[in-house]
């Protein structure tokens, strides 16, 4: 049985990764779970300095979901490189950066200072619904998407991914625009801007007013814009939104994902994206599936 | 070693108004467990992705079982409420730091409690030796007196001024004059405050156990974070985790 996946380039051993902002830099998560038996972990949002983030409190739970509104709270590159690389580097699985800035320039110090480091790809998030400039500002203008992937990718030495925001009218010109602006892979769906009302104490349930759904509520959302940007783009698409099992992962691969990233559901089983490999080896021993390409975009 | 466990439920009772008290078998939990630490509870309802953080009130004299009390806050915990002997709940823990127990070795420890913050202080208590206070302030009804006063002079403050002191359980340390050398407390904010507060103005060295909205509960999510004085070593500003890097922090350390 094959399950590797080929992302740009890097052949991923499964095509199993976390999704960023759900498992920190696997630190955490490496006392419940073997890292290497991971496609790829995908770090926390990194930017060129640290960010101290939103107030609290910066998440609600939902039915079937969660808001989250942590605004990238990070120790900025300098101390990613140093502390969060080394600890991944020991475990044979893919290490891809998450990208977080507020300017372009931002953007592109964090990319040109990963270019020396021993990573397999960056993940460039244009598409966080909680922090006001940067990211979202980048994600719901197709002209802004296909700029910055053009200028992240005149200076990156490892394959580009863009990561996509849902909250636009039309996935496909953002999808395009990456595109043609360069991207190597397109990972989508980011959350959903939200919003929950504490009817107790009659005021936002989070600090911030609006945050980020995530959770399965969000999934059959993220498998349609996967499947409409299949048919659109000819690059790779890693696939999430909801994903807590495998027949989860397997509906976005069926939908044309390459990959899938397990993201909200760590927080309910530190073992989730472990079940997910488990799982799929179990669908494709039951089907007869030989190789896991034959699953990808199968579903027309 | 925080594990993650399938625990069998070894009795559920009602002890308060919307407070339970549950007793749970584990396998590995207990046995690492220290006062004020924390577990998370996970719903059997999967439209509820999220644990519930829940503080350990006691740990089993087998360390092979945890007791929980805990409030009945929404749906989540209304859940774990109905559970009845022999069902079974996940349980991931021991998590957290827990209180500084060789910081009050030998001294005159005060606990001091408010509300859902009392149930920690019954394991603080029983692991200490010696001169132990515990003041602790209750809305109305009362809950883990007969606990706490086994291992501590219990002074107990009421909202309502039902029993002890009429007030909070700052009023309740002033009224009875007690003199500590270490104060322990978990509570609500402006409780945790106005304990900070005293214990700056007496120099007296203080933790306080705090709490805010989590979600992984091991330290990689950053939901539940509390501002620190100074810029802090692992998130490189000023904020700590109150899951990881607490839930008790010394009082110097944290901003109320």
């Amino acid at each position: 049985m094959n399950t590797k996946v080929n992302l740009a380039g890097v052949e991923l051993k499964n095509p199993v990764m976390t999704a960023s902002g759900t498992f920190g830099s696997g630190m955490e998560y490496s006392e419940f779970m073997d890292l290497s038996r991971l496609g790829a972990v995908v770090t926390k949002g990194v930017a060129n300095v640290p960010w101290p983030g939103n107030p609290t409190p910066r998440i609600a739970e939902t039915c079937g979901g969660m808001l989250n509104a942590i605004g990238l709270q990070n120790p900025g590159i300098d101390v990613f490189c140093e502390r969060d690389l080394p600890f991944l580097q020991k475990y044979d699985t893919k290490i891809i950066v998450n990208v977080c800035g507020k300017t372009t320039e931002d953007y592109c110090e964090v990319v040109e200072r990963l270019s020396d480091e021993d990573i397999d790809m960056m993940e460039i998030n244009i598409s966080c619904p909680n922090v006001k400039e940067g990211g979202i500002a980048f994600g719901q203008n197709p002209k802004a998407v296909e700029a910055i992937t053009s200028e992240v990718k005149k200076r990156a030495k490892h394959p580009v991914i863009m990561k996509l925001s849902p909250n636009v009218t039309d996935i496909i010109e953002m999808a395009k625009a990456a595109e043609a602006g360069g991207a190597d892979v397109l990972s989508l769906i980011n959350t959903l801007t939200g919003m929950k009302i504490d009817i107790n104490r009659r005021t936002f349930a989070i600090a911030n007013k609006t945050g980020g759904l995530s959770g399965p509520a969000i999934r059959p959302v993220a498998v349609r814009m996967v499947y409409q940007t299949a048919q659109a783009v000819k690059i790779p698409i890693i696939g999430m939104g909801g994903i807590a099992s495998a027949e989860d992962a397997l509906e976005f691969i069926l939908a044309g994902a390459t990959a899938v990233s397990v993201g909200t559901a760590n927080f309910s089983n530190p073992c989730a994206a472990a079940d997910v490999i488990d799982g799929i080896e179990d669908y494709m021993n039951r089907f007869k599936v030989e190789d896991i390409k034959e699953l990808i975009g199968a579903v027309k | 070693m925080k594990t993650k466990e399938l625990c069998r439920i070894i009795s559920q009772e009602m002890i308060g108004p919307e407070i339970y008290s549950m007793w749970v078998q584990t396998d590995r939990i207990a046995d690492q467990a220290r006062p004020g630490q924390f577990v998370t509870l996970y719903s059997k309802d999967r439209s509820r992705m999220l644990p519930r953080p829940i503080s350990l009130c006691e740990i089993g004299d087998d360390k092979k079982s945890i007791r929980l009390v805990y409030r009945v806050a929404g749906e989540g915990t209304r859940e774990f409420s109905r559970l009845r002997s022999g069902d079974d709940i996940e349980v991931m823990g021991p998590l957290g730091n827990g209180f500084p127990m060789e910081e009050a070795q030998g001294k005159r420890v005060l606990l001091m409690g408010g509300g859902i913050g009392i149930p920690p202080m019954v394991e603080t208590a029983k692991q200490l030796s010696g001169d132990v206070a515990a003041a602790m302030g209750y809305r109305d009804a009362l809950f883990l007196t007969e606990e706490l006063s086994r291992c501590a002079s219990l002074y107990i403050a009421t909202e309502d001024g039902s029993v002890g002191t009429a007030g909070n359980v700052m009023d309740a340390v002033r009224e009875n004059h007690i003199r500590c050398d270490v104060i322990f407390a978990c509570g609500p904010k402006p409780m945790l405050k106005a304990i900070v507060d005293y214990a700056g103005e007496h120099k007296i060295p203080c933790w306080i156990s705090m709490e805010e909205r989590m979600a992984c509960g091991i330290g990689a999510c950053l939901a539940c974070t509390c501002q620190s004085k100074e810029v802090d070593g692992h998130s490189h500003v000023k904020n700590k985790r109150v899951c990881k890097d607490g839930p008790v922090f010394p009082a110097s350390e944290v901003e109320l």
